[in-house]
């Protein structure tokens, strides 16, 4: 990639960067014309036909190659205006993809990548203060130190809000719950930097054994609750113990292995799981025992008829978001004060250099433990929480991608960033949820997506790290070591 | 003089090259050892023998101060630093790179945190316990911090520090475990002569003041020659020499193993000074 | 008796498609030390690619199968290359030195992506090729069961063994394998010494690619039906056949390819299909548990 370049003292040479876009489009060519050339379909009687579409090929190619032009106008400057031309394109193309126009979609995707792409090189371009880019203006700082508080305030009167229905609460409900979930694997992957792909296991361990104990035992959410973030993390023990000890990306497949490995067990024991059909009628929470149902059984008093309310199934959905906002809360509020804890340092130690670890007195594998257990207990939560909005489980709900999605939350966000996850959830969940029409493309993003902030931000989109205990005070600008070294850290680890 | 650390008939091999054969030496309380030898002598294989990054194929090491004595060779490799107190920095650096200066220097604290704060258990829960024993962690790592001038650096991130300045703060952080041993693994390496004076005078203090032992491997021998109260030599990972600077300086079989074995030749005056003596 | 030797059989051949996969994990290890988490989708692409090649060569009407297969081979080795030297080109060069799970990361990016992309563009739907080779001969019979060894499954053999050996040859002959073997014992004393890293880098994925392409169209040949989300448990079980002989090592590549074969056919013969994959995890877990290096790997030591 050609980000290393120094800037040249003025213009630019136009026939390398023909050359290259020429390359890239012969590449595309290859790439395009198999796949996107020839679509496969069904013909009566069980053979294979195919349709053309070159026209889509061109396209491709021609993305590829306009795509690869603004790659070189981002690295000799240009990045503002590459941002508002991809920008535009990014919103024409995918409004097209709503209408089923599949090769929009990829152009609208690879679109967005290289708005992305261009958003970080004008950021980076601004006219930092001279002495040095190792300091953030203090309106950064302030906004960072505000947005907290104002994301809390917003999320305590969000379901009270005049254009607030039942979907939109739904959908709150469900970025919620990615973003306990995020958090949680955020202490796993973020803090102590153990890429753990099985996470969806975890919370597969909490949403079944609710979805059990109450099938076969008739427990509450409340009771469950516990049970669930116990046994995920006894769960997370017990395979954390033989296999913390791995190399970081041997750990990465074995702990993907035993998600699936979860998977297929929940799938096949049908006596206790139901197999593939799950686990249905679990039932909801309850505020303080009292249902919420339009009338009560014998013995019980609704939550309406309780507070002298008008039934209404708004309610239950209201009482739901604020469960799991505040299990995220507490998920939330956990890793700050655990950050400032030995153990909590100790994972970012180790995170940063094991052997370091080893020779300071730190148990390497009880500390990593300690990590894996904890984030598992609090998938386990989630899962409970999960089983006891849907009322129904089944094992399609804990597949890989589910981790996969939850990973890229972590990732995308800025790994060890709790705003960085919120904003995450919000984009890579919430918005696919009100473009119902752009669904199809949403994993594509997510894919892309992935590749292209390892390739160009690798700490994530926020990157900063708060340091967790300080000598001097802070002086209104601080350090900002980490975005520096995103771009020192290529060529220095070589 | 108290043996702090004896390595008996030490032998490290890998499949089948010997890196360290048959090693047998004592490092004193209060002293200043230095190993010495050629690249590739074994010096690096000794430590990390001591350190428990390696089991040694044969031999004991054994560690005695007023805490206990510890046989090293059995020790699990973080219980090397957290019971018997031998603290090392690295040949290439390991600093926790994207944490601070003072929480490297935290860090380091941890077994003693990590018990202060019941586990975690009451820490969460905010005991005063653990504030107490955090204020007392960041003064030792203050104390630490003014000693090897890194103060004013503090709230820096690690991986952003300069070069000399890293190698300082791995000192800083070894010596934050409160250890009895210091193992230094070529701590002049890369440093301009002022730093390596600095480092001179350090080590000095850490050894005086401090009261701990301190095990060096160093190529630079002036810091060598200068500081260290006992040299002990290794070539193909065997013990040729054993003494004080002086008489190591001058012995045959050391100036053979560094300069080659044309023995009849005599030395270049440069070299011998070098070597800290008078041609 | 019959029985065993028929699971024996179909172990075999789909351990030959296994081997063909790891070898492509192994060889990327080897050189620059990731696991491809991607090489599994270009298996599947390899798989598509094939079968459009299928339904175009028949839209020309050629009469000679051995012909069509031959020229199907060629034109998915070279197409799904393309699709390797792109992944690498993209998702993996520029992460070179960053921190370590940064390219798995990318890796298990690009993995969805190209599944999404295929998905996108294919259908999600299965789709079948009709089968193109019928029959095969019937090696022994016996308490009314005959084991047959199709002529499917022999292909499937005799192309992997040779591919194999040219494969072989080409890594221990040739200056590229030479060059392979520099950049895997050390990458900057290879670059110094004038080997072009980063082309070896690239020839490698496009060899992996290739191979990966081959096991491809034997799959399709082979199953007959090919969707987007085959290249998820192919690659993972593929991974696992590279560490069970050993990441790094290409004989332990195919050893590993044909031991996962073996045990998921007697496992689906012998005991459940349903956990036939549960197996196969199982031991990817306990390989790695106990024996990190695999059967013929080298082992590593711990540099401080």
């Amino acid at each position: 990639m050609a980000l290393a370049e120094p800037r040249p003292p003025a213009g630019m040479a136009i026939l390398p960067v023909l050359r290259d876009a020429l390359a890239a489009g012969f590449v595309a060519l290859a790439l395009a014309l198999p796949m996107i050339g020839f679509e496969t379909v069904d013909v009566s009687g069980g053979g294979l036909g195919l349709e053309t579409r070159f026209g889509a090929v061109a396209v491709a190619v021609v993305t590829v190659m306009v795509g690869r032009i603004a790659l070189s106008l981002i690295a000799h400057g240009a990045a503002v205006p590459v941002l508002a031309v991809s920008v535009t394109v990014t919103g024409f193309a995918l409004y097209r993809a709503i209408g089923g126009d599949t090769v929009s979609g990829l152009v609208g995707v690879a679109a967005a990548v290289l708005s992305i792409r261009a958003a970080i090189a004008a950021w980076r371009g601004l006219p930092w203060p001279a002495d040095a880019r190792l300091v953030v203006p203090p309106a950064v700082v302030g906004l960072r130190r505000a947005l907290p508080a104002a994301f809390l305030a917003l999320a305590l009167v969000f379901p009270f809000l005049p254009f607030v229905d039942q979907r939109v609460l739904d959908i709150a409900i469900l970025v919620l719950t990615y973003v306990m979930l995020g958090w949680g694997l955020n202490i796993v992957v973020g803090l102590a930097g153990l890429l753990d792909l099985g996470y969806v296991a975890f919370y597969a361990v909490g949403a079944y054994t609710f979805g059990i104990l109450a099938d076969s035992a008739g427990f509450s959410f409340w009771m469950a609750l516990p049970l669930g973030g116990l046994l995920a993390a006894l769960f997370g023990i017990l395979l954390g113990f033989p296999v913390l000890r791995l190399r970081g990306d041997y750990l990465a497949i074995v702990t993907l292995g035993f998600g699936e490995i979860i998977r297929i067990v929940l799938l096949n024991w049908y006596e206790v799981t139901g197999g593939p059909n799950g686990i249905s009628s679990i039932p909801r929470p309850s505020f303080f025992g009292m249902p919420f149902r339009a009338s009560a059984n014998e013995g019980e008093t609704t939550f309406a008829d309780f507070f002298g309310l008008e039934f209404s199934p708004m309610h239950r959905v209201i009482f739901l978001y604020f469960i799991i906002l505040a299990m995220a809360l507490v998920v939330n509020a956990f890793t700050r004060r655990i950050r400032r804890m030995p153990v909590g340092r100790a994972w970012e130690a180790l995170r940063e250099d094991e052997i370091a670890c080893r020779s300071l007195g730190i148990n390497p594998t009880n500390t990593k433990l300690s990590a894996f257990a904890i984030g598992a207990g609090f998938a386990g939560f989630a899962g409970c929480f999960f089983a006891a909005r849907q009322g129904f489980i089944s094992p399609e709900s804990f597949t890989f991608i589910e981790s996969a999605v939850i990973l890229a939350i972590v990732v995308l966000g800025g790994m060890g960033s709790q705003l960085g996850i919120v904003l995450a959830a919000i984009v890579l969940i919430g918005l696919p949820e009100f473009l119902r029409e752009l669904n199809q493309f949403r994993m594509l993003a997510f894919g892309a997506g992935m590749v292209g902030i390892m390739v160009w931000r690798p700490l994530g989109l926020l990157a900063h790290r708060e340091p967790t205990i300080r000598l001097h005070p802070p002086r209104g600008t601080e350090s900002r070591g980490a975005e520096g070294r995103g771009a020192e850290g290529r060529g220095a680890g070589q | 003089m108290t043996a702090l650390l004896t390595v008996e008939h030490l032998t490290m091999r890998f499949g089948g090259l010997t890196a360290v054969d048959d090693l047998s030496f004592t490092a004193a309380a209060r002293e200043i050892t230095a190993i010495i030898g050629p690249n590739g002598a074994g010096k690096t294989t000794v430590f990390n023998c001591l350190t428990g990054f390696y089991k040694p194929t044969v031999g004991r090491l054994t560690l005695a101060h007023d805490g206990g004595t510890y046989l090293l060779e059995q020790l699990d490799g973080h219980c090397i630093a957290k019971d018997a107190k031998v603290a090392r920095t690295f040949q290439n650096i390991r600093l926790f790179a994207r944490m601070t200066v003072l929480e490297n220097l935290i860090v380091a604290q941890h077994n003693r945190l990590m018990r202060a704060s019941g586990y975690t258990l009451l820490g969460l829960f905010g005991h005063p316990r653990y504030a107490r024993a955090e204020k007392e962690a960041v003064e030792l790592a203050r104390h630490w911090l003014e000693r090897t001038r890194l103060t004013d650096l503090a709230d820096w991130e690690a991986g952003n520090l300069p070069y000399g300045a890293q190698r300082r703060l791995e000192i800083a952080r070894a010596m934050c475990t409160r250890p009895t041993l210091l193992c230094l693994d070529e701590p002049a390496a890369g440093l301009n002569p002022r730093e390596s004076g600095e480092l001179n005078h350090l080590l000095q203090a850490i050894r005086d003041e401090d009261g701990v032992g301190v095990l060096l491997i160093e190529h630079d021998m002036s810091v060598v020659m200068q500081i260290s109260d006992h040299v002990v030599v290794l070539d193909y990972g065997r013990r040729i020499a054993d003494g004080p600077p002086e008489a190591v300086r001058n012995d045959p079989a050391v100036i053979r193993a560094y300069l080659g074995e044309e023995e009849d030749e005599e030395l270049p005056p440069e070299i011998v000074a070098d070597l800290g003596g008078t041609p | 008796m019959e029985y065993f030797l028929q699971q024996l059989i179909n172990g075999l051949t789909l351990g030959a498609i296994y081997g063909l996969i790891a070898i492509g994990y192994t060889m990327v290890y080897g050189i620059i030390g990731m696991i491809n988490f991607a090489h599994g989708d270009v298996f599947m692409i390899g798989a598509f690619i094939a079968i459009i090649a299928f339904a175009l060569v028949w839209t020309t009407g050629l009469a000679s199968i051995p012909l069509a297969i031959l020229l199907v081979l060629v034109v998915t080795m070279i197409f799904t290359a393309a699709y390797g030297w792109a992944v690498e080109r993209i998702a993996y060069r520029p992460l070179r030195g960053s921190f370590r799970l940064a390219p798995l990361i990318s890796a298990i990016g690009m993995s969805i992506f190209l599944q999404n992309y295929v998905q996108l563009l294919q259908g999600a739907r299965i789709k079948p090729l009709p089968p193109l080779i019928s029959g095969g001969v019937i090696l022994t019979e016996g308490n009314g069961f005959a084991v047959q060894l199709n002529y499917t499954q022999m292909i499937i053999i005799v192309v992997t063994v040779l591919l194999m050996a040219a494969f072989t040859l080409v890594i221990t002959r040739t200056a590229l394998g030479r060059a392979q073997r520099a950049c895997e014992q050390d990458r900057g004393m290879a670059a110094l010494l004038g080997i072009d890293v980063d082309r070896t880098i690239s020839l490698t994925f496009v060899m992996g690619a290739a191979l990966a392409a081959v096991a491809g169209l034997m799959f399709a040949l082979y199953y007959g039906v090919v969707d987007f989300f085959i290249g998820f448990l192919a690659g993972l079980k593929a991974f696992t056949a590279a560490v069970l002989g050993g990441i790094g090592s290409l004989p332990g590549a195919m050893l590993g390819g044909i031991l996962i074969g073996l045990i998921e056919a007697f496992w689906s013969g012998y005991f459940s299909v349903e956990y036939k994959d549960v197996a196969a995890f199982s031991i990817l877990v306990l390989v790695l548990i106990f024996r990190p290096t695999g059967l013929l790997g080298r082992p590593e030591v711990e540099k401080v």
